[in-house]
């Protein structure tokens, strides 16, 4: 089957029309040497032996079925139920690319309507829009409505220690070369602690629900003396958590963002993932990314179409909120899904599932001789664990012996804990999985010489 | 749509803003002929009282149906006053462009700033030039 719709006379008719003998002659600037160069290719394949092929490279990966997975810091092994693919993987939204235009695409803006209000509900705020890349990208975008909001009067951000190591260096590399300050992060700061550090130079104080360290912090009194400093209140949060604790709308919050990943999408070796940011009404024209809105069309009918555009690029060019116009709609989409077919008290279940497995597997860990774990305050699905000897150290072996992802080290991002291990629990972890990673760190060498065969 | 409306009182810029001097203050707004052009305006982005403002420059915004909008300014200054009803009520640019649809009040910080604007005659042919 041919692509390329010109006929030869087509061909014949258009070089006699520039006046050039043969299609050859175009490239004649091109030194002889660079053209059309002799590729040494081999043969081309059969699509069963390019198959084989390609299975053979993929077999060579391992990945997140093969093991028991007890890595998270970001980005979690979660249950996707098969529905969200038959959703994804229908033509009309896996290679669509921009579908906006409201007479063609009534169903995708639907979808991201409906995901944008989901994640309003699951937040508690007013707003929010069709999505950016990823967490660190969302932080990265309240901070510059932090700026805007100011009008560059308030330069200073207070970042809490708790909140993602990798979301803190990415909104710094975002804001480079201006005038903001990041503070906060670079010890062990408490709440109580950032609260001292606001002042009438403070644009926005960026706290993590749960922390990067899976605990819940005590948020008493927090928005309330980020208000009285005229500063905004930003949390990023884990949305499976809300499936179970309050939302950031009702403790205050004026911006909320995240990672979407937990629902609905796949681990993916990082990524696609999903941003989501929602806030209050009264920000709406200042923030970043697509927003689709509600209206009804020339008969009355409902219909979809991305709004209050004036925000965007192609209108207000370099000022525009944003320098990044873009936004996850495929993921959004699997967020959507997701939450549908999860519904409120399924997000529950499985938030509730991940509490209980991971409270399960701390008290049996904790309970180990020469590890101890952090319970010092309220956890949702990942805990800290002082472990007898380096993290790695570990991780290696229960990989190797016994075919377990341990936990995140800890010393890679905090110098102060070396030798501590964040460890994730989800639903997808089993009783007999979590039993086994007790016994593997009670003793590591126990299945010395068994190389664990994926 | 010829006969925009141009008060004789007032000095205009080319970017289509009016200012009324009164003393060592000024009040600023779009003119006629800049309302019907960009349509039904919903939304003005307001500076803040205390801004400085400088000839030439951006210093608010307007987002109507059709387009968005800087607004400039037609000479220096410190602004004094907001119209915030502007909040609630953008299309009063639309409706009285040059009475309660007016954007900020300044403090001159240079008077002479206005000496090379517009009258309303030079203005009404600007406008009549665009069409």
């Amino acid at each position: 089957m041919t692509y390329i719709p010109h006929t030869d006379s087509d061909r014949e008719a258009m070089l006699a029309a520039i006046g050039v003998g043969s299609l050859d002659e175009l490239f004649d600037r091109v030194p002889e040497a660079l053209r059309f160069p002799a590729l040494n290719l081999p043969d081309g394949q059969s699509e069963l032996e390019v198959a084989a092929e390609l299975n053979g490279l993929a077999a060579a990966n391992i990945h997140a079925g093969d093991y028991a997975i007890f890595l998270g810091a970001g980005a979690y092994n979660h249950f996707v139920p098969s529905v969200v693919n038959h959703m994804l993987l229908r033509g009309e939204f896996y290679t669509a690319y921009t579908p906006y235009q409201p007479e063609l695409s009534q169903g995708t803006l639907q979808a991201i309507f409906e995901y944008q209000s989901m994640m309003c509900a699951l937040t508690g705020m007013d707003v929010a829009n069709a999505s950016h890349y990823d967490g660190a990208t969302s932080l990265a975008e309240a901070t510059t409505l932090a700026r805007a909001h100011f009008r560059g009067k308030r330069t200073k951000i207070i970042l809490s220690p708790g909140v993602h190591p990798q979301y803190r260096a990415v909104a710094r590399t975002y804001h480079q070369g201006n005038e903001l300050k990041f503070v906060g992060d670079k010890g062990s700061a408490t709440i109580p602690d950032l609260i001292d550090m606001l002042d009438d130079d403070t644009a926005m104080l960026v706290v993590s629900y749960p922390n990067f360290f899976g605990q819940i912090d005590e948020f008493a009194g927090l928005a309330q003396a980020v208000h009285n400093a005229g500063a905004l209140l930003c949390m990023v949060v884990d949305p499976m958590a809300l499936g179970l604790f309050k939302t950031p709308g009702e403790l205050g919050a004026d911006i909320v963002i995240g990672e979407g990943q937990p629902l609905g999408i796949p681990l993916s070796f990082g990524g696609p993932y999903l941003g989501f940011f929602a806030t209050r009404k009264k920000y709406v024209r200042q923030i970043a990314g697509r927003v689709v809105g509600e209206t009804v069309d020339k008969h009355g009918r409902r219909a979809y179409v991305m709004t209050l555009r004036p925000r965007e690029q192609d209108i207000r060019r370099e000022k525009a909120t944003s320098n990044i116009c873009t936004n996850q709609g495929l993921m959004a989409l699997a967020a959507c899904v997701y939450m549908s077919a999860m519904g409120k008290h399924g997000l529950r279940r499985a938030a509730e599932l991940c509490y209980h497995k991971a409270h399960y597997a701390a008290e049996q860990i904790d309970a180990l001789e020469g590890y101890s774990v952090d319970m010092s305050k309220p956890f949702f699905k990942e805990f800290v664990v002082t472990c007898p000897r380096p993290v790695d150290e570990i991780n290696e072996q229960l990989l190797e012996q016994w075919g377990i992802i341990g936990g995140y080290d800890l010393g890679q991002d905090y110098p102060d804990r070396a030798n501590q291990m964040l460890i994730a629990v989800t639903e997808m972890n089993t009783k007999d999985e979590i039993d086994t990673l007790v016994e593997a760190l009670r003793d590591p060498d126990a299945h010395a010489g068994h190389e664990h065969a994926h | 749509m010829a006969d925009w409306k141009t008060p004789e009182d007032l000095k205009y810029t080319e970017n289509d803003e009016w200012i009324r001097v009164s003393g060592n203050t000024a009040r600023i707004g779009l003119t006629d002929y800049a309302q019907d052009h960009l349509s039904d305006l919903v939304f003005v982005e307001l500076p803040d009282v205390g801004d400085t403002v400088t000839k030439g420059e951006a210093f608010a915004a307007v987002e109507s149906v059709k387009a968005a909008s800087d607004v400039y300014a037609p000479a220096s200054g410190k602004v004094v006053a907001v119209n915030s009803a502007l909040d609630d009520a953008p299309e009063t640019i639309n409706s009285d462009p040059f009475g309660d649809g007016w954007i900020v009040e300044i403090e001159l910080s240079k008077p002479t700033d206005v000496d090379d604007l517009m009258d309303a005659a030079a203005y009404a042919k600007h406008c009549a030039d665009r069409e």
